[in-house]
């Protein structure tokens, strides 16, 4: 049986048409994607994402051991700053993609997805001998919201009255409750959470390409903020079907589509975040000779000539006819009107301007090799 | 809430034939177009492809996903629905008016395999 997030009662009776996703019942659109698509593109848009785990790693070897399971370097970074990257197989093959937060000196918040997360916990404790550190999975405490686009910034400080303005992206902080979001039930902080005594925790992150804001809390909180902001009527609650079509158009990837225990981060063009110069870690060096050697399937963009679209699992081909690939995900882009696909080729057909072919049902239709980013991200930097 | 036009064939697949003498125009019903959403793509055959009762003969897209479309009837394709081609949305606007193809029946009686508009706003409401 899927999981509801605390918000799923208010999805009910918004009227959203709820579907299975990552073992949780989930939004998938409210009115309709494309309007929700362009509310985050053009105003402002609001997600449930409390669908995200959470899992806090502290101790005297926590930022030896996130080195230790991470591609990307955390070494020495200031307290707030977040980082992209992935935890790997030792052949280099994915267990998932994730944020890391470094809330503090050896005190990390660890961002992961889903569907992944009890491989995910499970993945991680089996790493943990040899470190001394405190891992304290918090998914079941922590309700997320995700607040994206241009006017995200306005919504989060006048609506719900959270300073975010001098938030960098890809930065966080620990928040206090606003007076509005406080309560009298029992709401207990999690283990080895809220150094300060912080209940909240506020990023300027997201999966849309737009400017926005990650904001965690107990389900109380993020139930009375999600409230707020619907009120407000200066956010539209935006599904999961449009969170895809955005994330997708700026290309940025989906773990089980684009990353996957066969596809490694170096496949899926991800290299910026694995950081080879590192001492080590997990898969480093299956990775190394990845990007020493070369990969035999990489990850590119392809946009077709046709309006026809082009869905993941479809065979791509050469102009010929032989099957070189398949599509990861595709959609009629929103944003630009063209029919566009991410899909894992053979590296020698990997190059911009290749000519191949989608087979979508009983019709082949022609396309071009292109950059994997449809559209042109638009974060506040 | 959806629209049902009295005078059609329906499909337990949600398609319509609208029946003018030996011929039949084929759509999906106001009540596919409202359960798929903002149509974004529809992938039609060619005139002169045969189309046979129960079997697939193109699709229908939203953003998320593509239906297949299943002949309600045989026959051969006399005429598509080229408006739909720069316009898939105009299933949205009036899928009743905007058929999909036209076809040249080749079995009437497979007609009586179909629902008359009581019987398909029963299957709807099921």
């Amino acid at each position: 049986m899927e999981k509801k997030t605390c918000l799923y009662d208010r999805h009910v009776k918004l009227g959203a048409h709820m579907s299975p996703f990552g073992g949780f019942i989930m939004p998938i659109q409210y009115t309709n994607i494309t309007d929700e698509h362009n509310a985050v593109r053009q105003h402002c848009g609001v997600f449930d994402v409390s669908h995200m785990g959470e899992v806090r790693i502290t101790g005297p070897d926590a930022e030896r051991y996130v080195q230790h399971i991470f591609t990307n370097d955390v070494a020495g970074a200031p307290v707030g700053q977040i980082y992209y990257g992935m935890m790997c197989y030792p052949n280099g093959g994915t267990v998932d993609d994730l944020l890391v937060y470094k809330m503090g000196e050896n005190d990390f918040f660890l961002v992961i997805n889903a569907a992944n997360i009890d491989k995910d916990v499970a993945w991680m404790l089996e790493q943990k001998e040899g470190f001394d550190i405190n891992l304290d999975h918090q998914s079941d405490y922590y309700g997320q919201l995700a607040v994206q686009g241009p006017e995200a910034e306005a919504v989060v400080e006048e609506v719900l009255g959270l300073p975010c303005k001098e938030l960098k992206f890809y930065t966080a902080a620990p928040l206090q409750l606003p007076p509005w979001g406080e309560s009298n039930s029992a709401n207990p902080l999690p283990l080895g959470g809220g150094r300060e005594g912080a209940p909240l925790i506020i990023s300027r992150t997201g999966y849309t390409g737009e400017d926005g804001f990650e904001i965690y809390g107990s389900h109380d909180f993020t139930q009375k903020a999600w409230d707020k902001l619907i009120e407000s009527d200066r956010c539209k609650p935006c599904g999961l079907g449009c969170r895809d079509t955005l994330r997708f158009e700026v290309g940025l990837p989906l773990y089980g589509d684009e990353l996957s225990a066969d596809i490694s981060p170096i496949m899926a063009g991800l290299g910026i975040f694995v950081k080879l110069d590192k001492a080590e870690f997990i898969g480093k060096e299956a990775l190394a000779e990845q990007k020493a050697n070369g990969v035999a399937q990489k990850l590119v963009g392809i946009e077709l000539a046709d309006k026809a679209i082009p869905r993941h699992g479809y065979a791509v081909l050469t102009p010929e006819g032989e099957v070189i690939g398949e599509v990861t995900t595709g959609y009629h882009c929103l944003s630009v009107d063209k029919s566009v696909c991410m899909a894992l080729v053979k590296t020698e057909y990997a190059k911009l301007g290749t000519e191949l072919a989608v087979q979508i049902r009983k019709k082949v239709f022609p396309g071009t090799v292109v950059k994997k980013k449809f559209y042109d991200k638009h974060y506040k930097k | 809430m959806a629209n049902f036009e009295s005078g059609l064939y329906y499909s337990e697949s949600h398609e319509y034939v609208r029946v003018e003498g030996e011929f039949g125009y084929i759509g999906i019903s106001d009540y596919a177009q409202h359960a798929l959403g903002n149509v974004v793509y529809v992938d039609m055959p060619e005139v002169d492809d045969e189309v046979t009762a129960g079997e697939e003969f193109g699709a229908v897209e939203s953003v998320k996903a593509a239906s297949d479309l299943i002949a309600p009837v045989s026959g051969t394709v006399v005429e598509v629905n080229e408006a739909l081609e720069d316009e898939p949305e105009l299933l949205n606007k009036d899928a009743f008016a905007n058929w999909i193809i036209k076809v040249q029946l080749s079995d009437p009686a497979e007609l009586d395999n179909l629902m008359d508009v009581e019987a398909y706003k029963a299957h709807c409401a099921e």
